[in-house]
């Protein structure tokens, strides 16, 4: 008999944890999810960093510190055998008063402790020599090799479809409604498309992590949203070449400078704390904006004109009671499994926190799990046109006209890549077909334009793909459809 | 006793004159601000009848396109507008449809053609 | 590698293209025509309303009629054309050798050309790049983007409307909505004064659309679909006054915000962009710093009317023809045309003084009873008005052209 596992939230923790369980065999895995697709909760809209895992205190945080630098070294391995989109670049903590230097000194010893790699601080000429257009009145830096930037929803849908094709079940557009317990047991969940049995339910539910552990009668601890704004500017504006933070103060690792993987300048993000409310408010605002452009620029003097950004977004971080990741097996409810407050950094530590989550299932579940004979650790990417010689183009275009023809302009993505996009969405059960599922698989539409060329091609390729009138088409998931309707609904007076 | 005055800028070239046009119990009383007969010519028929080209899609049944683009061969009365529009959202064609191609003769009696203004082949 | 040779490659099947490659065809040069979109015609086939035509055919059309007779032509004259083309790459191999590399779906091709009419057209302004703020969710189009919806693919987009933005793209946006029963609750306009030409002004009228002018919409909020957006006046500096900020409730926002002239392709072999347009810095037969790359149309400079952009697409074919016959344009000075007092932007930006040319030119502000000077040539024009919103095309014969040294100054003063 296979143990029942229901991982709830399909982010970058809960795919993490997906794929590492869908190693064994003794196990069936769940993955549910509210959204229409994978990574759109947190996951979506954040810094995109691997961090070096210096950064966390161990006496304080103790999960972030351990778990940081295990998943920075686990994301060097996954990012191959997904084919993630990845840069180590390295990162750059920039010194521009006297007094820096004693948070940068703290930081090494910190980073030393946590077994990070390769740290080290540089002077005024070798921080020029790396990054020539940084602040003019900069004094040093420390230097972090191990940091790396990935995409971060592409990275969530690379884990999905490993783990779906190593078994997983996805349950997508589900919504949790209440978790059923008996005599202390958990016996599954509740959702809006009926009851899924579970022996295990792990809970990563992001920002509603703390109203899915209620649901199982534990609320020890609250999560807030905390806001971080960024804006991302057109490509061909200069960025430095590596990860560039300020001095952080005690409150914040401070505004990042980087170029993005797509190799755009980005810069962001400031923190604010929302009431706790507000957990789906992911709009940019005058203000924040605003200050993240100023901090920005204490580093990186030699900012575009503002017209040249392409867009404005903004993320929420989980930020729990106590600061530190809660991943536990709760001992009131048996086989619960919190995974709650994953703040940053949660992208690096994802990987690691699967690992943790497995040897909590072993050890405290005191499940003995046994490795399948055949596990597949790797995941192709799809066709990406813009990657591709002239003579691979050919070919492709022999097999499929489609891959001749570009859809997006700015980004370079073929009616092929789009094709190949909506098979991989199918693939992992994506039912209502949305231009970000697109757009986070192939790039098109986050180029110069923004979509206005080819968000409608792309809207009548899901349209045809899916079998439905182009107006149903959405645009991030239910009630963001395109339309209303036909361009005659209102005239016939069928719109609601 | 009811006097009225429209302002409005004239069309007819890129001059863009502001014509003002006096209107005293449906009766134009002055008009001024125009350069050209054509521009009072204008100005009048603004305010006695207004006429408008319209132009709208219909809906095409097996085209490579699932619209075409139709217009009024003449202007029609801008009071008529709304009830033409509504007779537009009823009407379905046939693809293909060429250029030109007569989509209604005579709509509501208002002495005009429904014209495609496109061209939509057989898918 | 597939490779094709021809004496022009035209790049982009838009009005200006289209003239283009007519025209060239009809010079007897062997043309190749490439367009991205299923469809010749670039934006025409969506641009429904009449108004089209009226200088170039004597008659007005609507954009597909118009559209369709140079289509006709193309098919007439035999002209080899790719639609769903898209060209990667220029090469600059030598003068008299251009290399365009294009995908398609037959296969990705370089073309050897000896000269290249580039009419790529203009992308719109996105409401990121107007600095609105807020929500990112549904409801949120460029009026261009729009009218591809409903004019060609037959989509409905909302039906309580404000359009942010008065010239015309936004104000026949306004009217096609409201032709098809939305609600166009307010079209917004950051400037004292509207974008549109009158004859769209007109728009307003007959739908009781408010226009706010001296407005700006800042912020947009809605959970997965717009639901208002938040609108503030502005001062003469365009500085926004603070408490006069008020929402309007609404499904979908159109943006009308401005062209961008498109040339990526061109500053990527170095071709010198003229700030004030956008565009190229070209000669009076519309090439380009680069030799032999020709360009007309909105990606030259944005135009209001589609007669001037087939104009400019003839008249880059008969560079094209000049440059492919003599080797080269030949010239033994070139006279620079200067912008004075009240110009905010003039093309063709030098002139040789052997042929007549059309000035392109649009004004900063609105002006009334004004003369157009070109002080250098003793040359006057008086205009009852000259407005922003209407481009102003001037001949000047190239006897007046050859009186000047260096220079031509073109000023309005009153």
């Amino acid at each position: 008999m296979k143990t029942k596992v229901a991982i709830i939230g399909a982010g970058i923790v809960g795919a993490s944890i997906a794929r590492v369980l869908s190693k064994y065999e003794n196990l069936e895995v769940h993955l549910i999810e509210k959204e229409a697709d994978v990574g759109w909760g947190v996951s979506k809209a954040n810094t995109a960093l691997i961090h070096g895992g210096y950064d966390d205190d161990p006496d304080k945080y103790p999960m972030r510190a351990k778990l940081c630098i295990r998943g920075n070294r686990l994301w060097h391995q996954w990012v191959k055998e997904l084919e993630i989109p990845h840069i180590w670049n390295g990162a750059l903590i920039v010194a521009l008063k006297d007094e820096d230097f004693d948070e940068l000194e703290r930081l090494l010893e910190r980073g030393q402790r946590n077994g990070v790699p390769e740290m080290r601080i540089i002077d005024r000429e070798e921080l020029f020599h790396l990054e020539p257009n940084v602040n003019p009145n900069a004094l040093g830096a420390l230097w972090v090799p191990i940091v790396g930037q990935i995409g971060p929803i592409p990275a969530v849908i690379a884990i999905v479809e490993n783990a779906v094709a190593n078994g997983v079940k996805v349950h997508l557009e589900t919504e949790v409604r209440g978790i059923k317990v008996e005599n202390g047991e958990v016996k599954g969940i509740e959702t809006n498309n009926g009851f899924i049995e579970a022996d295990i339910v792990i809970n990563a539910a992001g920002l509603y992590a703390d109203e899915i552990s209620k649901m199982a009668g534990i609320d020890y601890f609250e999560i807030h949203p905390r806001k971080g704004e960024y804006w991302i500017f057109d490509e061909g504006i200069p960025g430095p070449n590596h990860v560039l933070f300020p001095t952080p103060t005690p409150i914040s690792k401070g505004v990042v400078v980087t170029t993005e993987i797509s190799g755009h300048l980005m810069i962001g993000p400031n923190a604010q704390d929302l009431p706790k409310d507000y957990k789906d408010d992911t709009s940019t605002t005058r203000e924040g904006l605003e200050e993240v452009w100023r901090k920005a620029q204490e580093i990186w003097p030699n900012l575009p004109p503002r017209w040249k950004v392409i867009r404005t977004f903004a993320g929420l971080r989980p930020e729990p009671t106590g600061g530190d990741f809660i991943i536990k097996a709760e001992e009131e409810v048996q086989g619960f499994i919190n995974v709650a407050g994953i703040r940053s950094p949660g992208l690096t530590s994802a990987p690691a926190i699967g690992y943790e989550v497995r040897d909590i299932i072993e050890r405290d579940l005191g499940i003995k799990l046994k490795e399948k004979e055949k596990w597949n650790p790797y995941r192709k990417e799809i066709t990406h046109f813009f990657m591709l010689q002239p003579t691979q183009i050919n070919e492709l275009v022999k097999k499929n006209p489609a891959y001749g023809r570009i859809v997006c302009r700015c980004n370079k993505v073929s009616e092929g890549d789009v094709l190949e996009a909506i098979e991989r969405m199918k693939f992992i059960g994506v039912k209502t077909p949305s231009v970000d599922s697109v757009k986070f698989r192939t790039k098109a539409t986050s180029g110069t334009c923004q979509g206005s060329f080819c968000k409608v091609v792309i809207i009548n390729l899901l349209a045809r793909e899916y079998g439905i009138p182009p107006w149903k088409v959405t645009l991030k998931g239910k009630g963001s459809e395109i339309g209303i309707g036909d361009v005659k609904v209102l005239l016939r007076g069928e719109a609601q | 006793m009811t006097a009225q005055v429209y302002k409005f800028t004239c069309i007819i070239c890129p001059l863009s004159c502001d014509i003002e046009v006096k209107v005293e119990n449906g009766e134009i009383k002055e008009i001024k601000g125009y350069t050209c007969p054509r521009g009072k010519e204008w100005a009048i028929e603004e305010i006695t009848n207004p006429k408008r080209v319209v132009m709208s899609v219909i809906k095409v049944k097996n085209g490579n396109m699932p619209t075409v683009s139709v217009k009024t061969d003449r202007p029609i009365p801008k009071t008529k507008i709304p009830e033409l529009m509504k007779l537009l959202a009823e009407i379905e064609v046939e693809a293909p449809v060429k250029v030109g191609q007569i989509i209604l003769e005579n709509p509501l009696g208002l002495d005009t053609k429904i014209v495609a203004t496109r061209e939509v082949e057989k898918a | 590698m597939n490779t094709l040779q021809y004496d022009v490659v035209v790049i982009g099947g838009g009005p200006a293209g289209l003239a283009a490659a007519v025209k060239a065809k009809e010079y007897g040069l062997n043309v190749l025509l490439l367009d991205e979109n299923e469809y010749l015609g670039g934006i025409l086939p969506q641009c429904i309303h009449p108004g089209f035509g009226i200088h170039y055919f004597r008659e007005e059309l609507t954009g597909p009629e118009f559209s369709h007779r140079f289509v006709q032509r193309v098919k007439d004259l035999k002209i080899d054309y790719f639609v769903k083309a898209r060209v990667l790459e220029i090469k600059n191999y030598s003068d008299l050798e251009k290399i365009v590399a294009f995908t398609s779906p037959e296969g990705a091709f370089e073309v050897w050309a000896k000269a290249i009419i580039y009419a790529t057209g203009a992308r719109e302004r996105h409401a990121f790049e107007i600095g609105i703020v807020g929500d990112r969710v549904a409801g949120i189009y460029t009026a261009g983007e729009a009218q591809t919806l409903m004019d060609i693919y037959g989509v409905m987009p909302g039906k309580e409307v404000v359009i942010v933005g008065s010239g015309d793209v936004g104000l026949i946006m306004a009217r096609r909505f409201a032709l098809e029963g939305a609600k166009v609750k307010a079209v917004i306009e950051l400037m004292p004064y509207p974008g549109g030409l009158a004859r769209n002004v007109m728009i307003l009228r007959d739908f009781n659309i408010p226009l706010y002018l001296s407005h700006k919409v800042v912020e947009v909020r809605g959970k997965k679909r717009v639901e208002k957006v938040k609108v503030v006046k502005v001062d003469e500096n365009l500085r926004e006054i603070p408490g006069t900020e008020f929402w309007i409730e609404c499904d979908t926002i159109i943006i009308s915000a401005g062209l961008i002239p498109q040339v990526k392709l061109l500053t990527d072999i170095g071709v010198e962009i003229d700030p004030a347009t956008g565009g190229p810095v070209v000669n009076d037969l519309l090439e380009t710093t680069v030799p032999g790359i020709f360009v007309a149309g909105n990606s030259l400079l944005i135009n209001d009317l589609v007669d001037y952009v087939a104009e400019q697409g003839e008249l880059a074919a008969y560079g094209a023809k000049l440059f492919i016959e003599n080797g080269g344009i030949p010239a033994e000075k070139w006279i620079k045309l200067e912008k004075g007092n009240n110009i905010r932007l003039a093309v063709p930006h030098y002139l040789s003084g052997k042929r007549d040319v059309y000035i392109y030119a649009r004004v900063r502000k609105p002006m009334e009873n004004v003369v157009l000077n070109f002080p250098e040539i003793d040359r006057k024009i008086r205009l009852p008005v000259v407005r922003p919103a209407e481009m102003l095309r001037i001949r000047l014969r190239k006897e007046e052209i050859a009186k000047a040294r260096d220079k031509i100054t073109m000023e309005v003063v009153q």
